[in-house]
């Protein structure tokens, strides 16, 4: 194993062993998407009955809600793992050790995928016992979607970490708050024809939008839209990584003006 | 009951002085930082012998941990250089953090964690091979086998101080960079704590650098000390010097001296 992974691998089991030690952490992760998905399936369950749109395909409230899921889940994996260090004032240890800026970065996102995993799957799985949808159905274009969303809660993840860092902990809402103003335009359970059209533009440059528009193609049985696969890779792989470059510019901008060491409740 | 103040190195790891060290441990030179134009640090110079004892004194607002902190690579230097076992600290600090290691008690390890667990994750980042090994015999020197399993939030000061000194050690640093170290300890626990750095560096040949307040600490444990005031080192020399060259009795009268402009050094002891 290199250095590197061993470092990024410390990162993550430093979290592991938060989760290990709380059993009731570890339920909070399931418990919302859990609750979330229950309410839009009766949601659902009553509109099967009363729109032609929805009865044509059956679920496709229940999958936006999980996938939905999936993207914030993304986003608190991330700000989460950064926040813990900062509540724990344990940044100052961690930037004088030989964990370099964008090993911590790699192993908050090796976080997310764990926290997002157990925090969605388990709704996912429950939704197969009381609505008779399985997301599974979706196939191998699941895992594109699963993995499109949860790259897109990444970049914002670390735009919030980034924030955080700089004007610490003031910002720690931001976890919460910065992904809902992007709801609206994400097409989550509307296709984007929905929006003025003066908004489609900037509803087209996010990779949701691109990715719960190619969930409605598949549900209604028109196959995995490739263009729109394409778009959503191409946006997330373009928004991480500049959300990257800027968290590691605001980690040197923090060395700059010390505030590694003055962090903390 | 105390831990012994036995420091061992591993077998294959030679100690400092026997690596040939031709570097002295640290130079500063024309240090400078400001933060929104108070200038904390003000272009200081200094050198630090490796396997030496040096204190970085001076009141609060003197620059001292500022200067820790440059030493760290934790902060930015506006101007000067520092060269850390040979290497630039701002340019390459990765080939040296593996080799030094810090301790504050104003940095926490976290909370949540166990000893143990805490001591694992910083066993990993710094790649300590035979990790269990080397966190049992670290439990055993600083009398830590008993609270492994606590959380470290649930440690007493005492506690929290031996453990943060098991995550300074866990390295077996060249460098050892202490932010008062002694810090809102009881006065037994804070000669343990003297008694232990002096022991790991008469054995290692570490370097040790510390910034501190207490004065007989210093006394005690340094070779060399340097006055720090507004941000310049103002004084400097070892215990004894200094307390010849103000005509004192104590570092603290000289501290005094230093901060109040009551005294400078007398003439003869400058000549």
């Amino acid at each position: 194993m290199t250095g590197a992974l061993r470092r990024i691998g410390a990162v993550m089991l430093r979290h592991l062993y938060i989760m290990r030690g709380s059993w009731p952490r570890v339920l909070e992760m399931a418990y919302w998407p859990a609750i979330n998905m229950t309410l839009w399936g009766f949601t659902s369950q009553f509109f099967t009955t009363h729109s032609s749109w929805v009865a044509q395909t059956g679920g496709i409230l229940i999958g936006a809600v999980i996938l939905w899921d999936v993207m914030f889940r993304g986003n608190l994996g991330v700000a989460l793992s950064f926040l813990e260090e900062m509540w724990s004032r344990n940044l100052g240890h961690l930037s004088v050790s030989p964990l370099r800026p964008h090993e911590l970065m790699l192993g908050m996102l090796g976080m997310s995928l764990v926290r997002t995993t157990i925090g969605v799957l388990p709704a996912a799985l429950l939704a197969i016992p009381l609505y008779h949808y399985s997301l599974f159905d979706l196939g191998l274009p699941l895992l594109a979607f699963w993995l499109n969303l949860m790259v897109s809660g990444w970049a914002i993840g670390l735009g919030v970490s980034a924030l955080v860092l700089r004007f610490g902990l003031g910002a720690e809402s931001m976890a919460w708050v910065m992904i809902f103003a992007l709801a609206p335009l994400a097409g989550i359970y509307y296709p984007i024809s929905t929006l003025p059209e003066w908004l489609q533009p900037l509803a087209w440059a996010l990779p949701p939008a691109h990715v719960f528009e190619g969930m409605r193609q598949v549900m209604q049985g028109n196959g995995l839209d490739w263009g729109l696969l394409g778009s959503a890779v191409g946006l997330n792989v373009f928004y991480v990584g500049v959300a990257g470059l800027v968290f590691l510019y605001v980690h040197h901008v923090a060395r700059r003006r010390g505030l590694l060491l003055n962090v903390g409740e | 009951m105390r831990a012994r103040h036995r420091v061992e190195l591993d077998q294959d790891r030679p100690a400092p002085h026997s690596l040939g060290m031709t570097h002295p441990a640290i130079v500063v030179d024309n240090l400078r930082k400001s933060f929104s134009g108070h200038v904390a640090v003000d272009d200081i110079s200094f050198t630090i012998a490796a396997g030496s004892t040096t204190a970085l004194l001076g009141g609060n607002g003197a620059g001292k941990t500022t200067t820790i902190s440059m030493l760290l690579g934790l902060l930015l230097p506006d101007a000067g250089t520092i060269r850390v076992l040979g290497e630039d600290m701002v340019r390459h600090r990765y080939r040296v953090l593996p080799r030094l290691n810090f301790s504050s008690p104003y940095v926490e390890l976290p909370h949540r964690l166990t000893v143990a667990e805490n001591l694992t994750v910083y066993g990993h980042l710094y790649g300590i091979p035979r990790l269990k090994h080397r966190i049992a015999e670290l439990a055993e020197e600083l009398d830590l086998t008993d609270i492994l399993k606590r959380p470290a939030g649930k440690l007493s000061a005492g506690q929290k101080t031996r453990v943060a000194l098991a995550k300074a050690m866990l390295n077996h640093p060249e460098i050892l960079l202490l932010d008062e170290p002694t810090a809102s300890l009881d006065p037994d626990t804070a000669d343990w704590v003297r008694g232990f750095f002096l022991d790991y560096q008469r054995k290692s040949g570490a370097t040790l650098l510390l910034a501190s307040h207490n004065m007989a600490e210093v006394e005690r444990m340094c070779d060399q000390v340097l006055m720090m005031k507004q941000g310049r080192v103002v004084d400097r020399g070892s215990p004894r010097q200094l307390l010849d060259s103000y005509g004192r009795d104590d570092l603290e009268q000289v501290f005094l001296d230093i901060a109040r402009d009551r005294r400078q050094p007398t003439a003869e002891a400058a000549s």
